[in-house]
């Protein structure tokens, strides 16, 4: 028999028993549709987290802080008169004690293997944004970094190294500063109002440019660019001490993105090993993105459960087949078909009610995902616009019909090999 | 002489071991000349049917041998015994063991399937089997929707589609009555006659027996007897036309229904 006919009768053979193979493509369409839509909620969720990603930052920076000697011991650590705290600048995940980094930490930095350029991440504390004579309103400035990507809905983002001062609006402040839009922002000067250390009270006007949308981080602040984020502090450290000036919380450091894992390993234990503590973009990002895969792994487990029990479904539904064609096995190979191809032709049988079952499945699955999305995005996911909450890769999707297709093989194995053993007298006897 | 197409030399053929050991076959010897008809006579277990599986190939002696053509065919491997009974053998039923809900070209052209024949050329010699047996005309219906006569002509037609040289009869009338058992009858020894096909009867119908050219008598699981036709004509000789054109009008007694 060729593969072409074997497919054929495999085919023909399972169509023959229709209710009993539309019972059990029932049972595998079950699995293979919630593992569709559980798979897809994963790659939506990840892909919104990935857009969202590179709004926080670009991916060829290490963010890198001062380990604070002494922070394991236990009880209260030594007094050292060099050890500046820095104080009132936190920024980023830092939390306990984080040493300063001074313009000596900076060219220290610079000299580690691998490192292209350090720069020092100065944050700003702002008070109020303003247009014109309108109300004053609470905001935080957040400076953007080269390789950002912010979301925007309208106009473009600020320009790193332009020499004018420019910023994004998020998308909350346009109708409370008196913009009429989206657009009617775009272009418009704002003036944003800070206090410098000693009290007196200063204000910056920049251009926006553009307008972001809320997005699952750092949505709500204002982004600035590099001129814009310089003047704001020296505004803000007017009345400092030089030594506070020049003392930051944390330094971005920029790297070759191409280089392999290997190659930025060895770099972050450089810095570790010189005292520093360094944070990628992929760790920040990473534990969010890890709670999210968990959970879709834990989801897809109980989806394979129940394609599990579809395979047990399999067993069966072949296992009573070959019973009933009991004298048919005896008869194909009475006339010369071979064990090996008796094998073939149950388990490509069974692989066809996988087939069935996956793309009945995945099909269905797809629909329902499109259809959820369309009700949630105007319901419940109104105020995450850009989330997709079931999405699908070609990819995963094909995998799932494959993995289904293997499971509905190995199932068909069983019944498979007890036809493929069948003794062609002992089949056709009947005295 | 000519070497026989199958013959059995000392076959024994037990089953079981031990104290349920049974030995089917204690010592056969038998030679089936090309062109013959031959019938194998007996009664339930008596052996016949064992001594049918073992000439057909479908399993091996305990000891002696099966010769095909002259050659032991316990040399042969697996994959070619397969395809000796694919090409060599057909095999017609008692229980004419039609495939249910498949049509009757389908069922057919089964073997030509098995041996990988494509679609065309498959349909084709389906057709030219089915025509010669009359039943082109039912090709398209399903094998189930038959009457017993035309079942077992399905099934004669399932057994010449490959062109064999030798046909397996396992009490081919033994499920149908005795006016279609006789067109049955008719149409095996007429195949004998037109293609001098080779034709082995296992039976324990008399009268279908008396139609072949000799007659092998098992009892015990040996042979008791060996008996040439009536009319003399030696066994191996495939002049036998006038046997069975003398005897195709005379089967009208009932035979017997095996249960």
């Amino acid at each position: 028999m060729n593969a072409f006919d074997l497919i054929g009768s495999a085919v023909s053979n399972s169509i023959r028993s229709k209710t009993r193979t539309l019972l059990t493509v029932l049972a595998i369409f079950i699995g293979a549709f919630t593992l569709t839509l559980t798979s897809g909620v994963g790659t939506g969720i990840n892909r919104y987290i990935d857009d969202t990603v590179s709004s926080i930052g670009a991916s060829d920076i290490i963010t890198v802080t001062k380990t604070a000697e002494e922070t394991t011991t236990e009880g209260p650590a030594e007094y050292n008169p060099d050890s500046n705290l820095v104080d009132g600048q936190f920024q980023g995940p830092a939390t306990t004690s984080v040493e300063a980094i001074t313009p000596a930490d900076i060219d220290d930095l610079a000299e580690v293997s691998g490192v292209l350029s350090v720069e020092p991440t100065i944050g700003v504390a702002t008070d109020y944004v303003q247009l014109g004579d309108g109300g004053q309103y609470q905001a935080s400035v957040g400076s953007i970094i080269p390789g950002m990507t912010l979301q925007m809905v309208s106009g473009a983002q600020p320009v790193y190294n332009a020499d004018d001062y420019e910023i994004a609006l998020p998308e909350s402040y346009i109708t409370p500063l008196g913009f009429s839009g989206n657009s009617d922002a775009v272009g418009q000067t704002i003036t944003i109002g800070l206090t410098d250390a000693t009290g007196t009270s200063s204000t910056i006007d920049a251009t926006v440019v553009g307008v972001t949308e809320p997005g699952l981080v750092g949505g709500s602040s204002l982004s600035a660019n590099d001129a814009l984020t310089q003047a704001l502090y020296s505004a803000q450290s007017v009345g400092l001490a030089d030594s506070t000036r020049d003392s930051y919380s944390s330094a971005t450091v920029r790297f070759d993105d191409t280089i392999s894992d290997e190659a930025l390993t060895d770099l972050r234990d450089d810095l570790t090993a010189a005292g520093y503590d360094s944070t990628t973009v992929e760790d920040q990002i990473g534990s969010f993105k890890s709670v999210i895969d968990a959970i879709v792994l834990v989801l897809n487990g109980f989806a394979v459960i129940a394609l599990i029990a579809a395979g047990f479904g399999i067993v069966n539904t072949l296992l009573m087949s070959v019973q009933e064609r009991t004298r048919e096995i005896g008869l194909m190979k009475a006339m010369g078909m071979g064990g090996g191809r008796v094998f073939s032709l149950f388990s490509l049988e069974a692989v066809f009610i996988g087939f069935l079952g996956s793309a009945i499945g995945v099909g269905a699955g797809m629909l329902a995902g499109f259809g959820v999305n369309t009700a949630l995005a105007g319901s419940l996911l109104a105020d995450l616009p850009g989330l997709t909450l079931v999405a699908f890769d070609p990819l995963a999707v094909g995998t799932i019909v494959i993995t289904v297709m293997a499971i509905a093989f190995l199932a068909g194995t069983i019944p498979a090999l007890r036809a493929a053993k069948a003794d062609p007298i002992e089949s056709l006897r009947y005295e | 002489m000519s070497v026989p197409v199958l013959a059995a030399r000392d076959i024994h053929k037990s089953y079981g071991r031990g104290p349920t050991r049974f030995e089917a076959l204690k010592g056969v010897s038998i030679d089936i000349h090309s062109g013959e008809t031959i019938a194998i006579v007996g009664k339930s277990g008596s052996g016949k049917s064992t001594l049918m599986h073992l000439l057909a190939l479908l399993d091996k002696p305990s000891k002696g041998e099966v010769e095909l053509s002259g050659r032991d065919a316990a040399a042969l491997s697996g994959s070619a015994l397969n395809k000796t009974r694919n090409e060599t053998f057909g095999f017609v039923f008692q229980q004419f063991f039609l495939t249910p809900g498949t049509s009757v070209l389908d069922n057919v052209t089964l073997p030509l399937r098995i041996a990988g024949v494509r679609g065309a050329e498959r349909r084709r010699r389906g057709m030219a089997a089915l025509e010669q047996l009359e039943l082109a005309d039912k090709a398209k219906n399903k094998a189930t929707d038959l009457s017993g006569g035309q079942k077992q002509r399905v099934v004669i037609a399932r057994a010449l589609v490959n062109n064999p040289s030798v046909i397996f009869a396992d009490e081919p009338t033994g499920n149908l009555d005795s006016a279609t058992g006789a067109v049955v009858e008719d149409i095996l020894f007429n195949l004998n006659r037109t293609h001098g096909i080779t034709v082995i009867i296992v039976t324990h119908d008399e009268e279908l027996a008396a139609r072949c050219d000799r007659r092998v008598y098992i009892r015990d699981g040996l042979v008791v007897e060996s008996l040439a036709a009536p009319t003399g004509v030696a066994p191996g000789a495939s002049t036998s036309t006038s046997i069975a054109s003398s005897s195709a009008g005379t089967t009208t007694s009932t035979s017997e229904a095996s249960a």
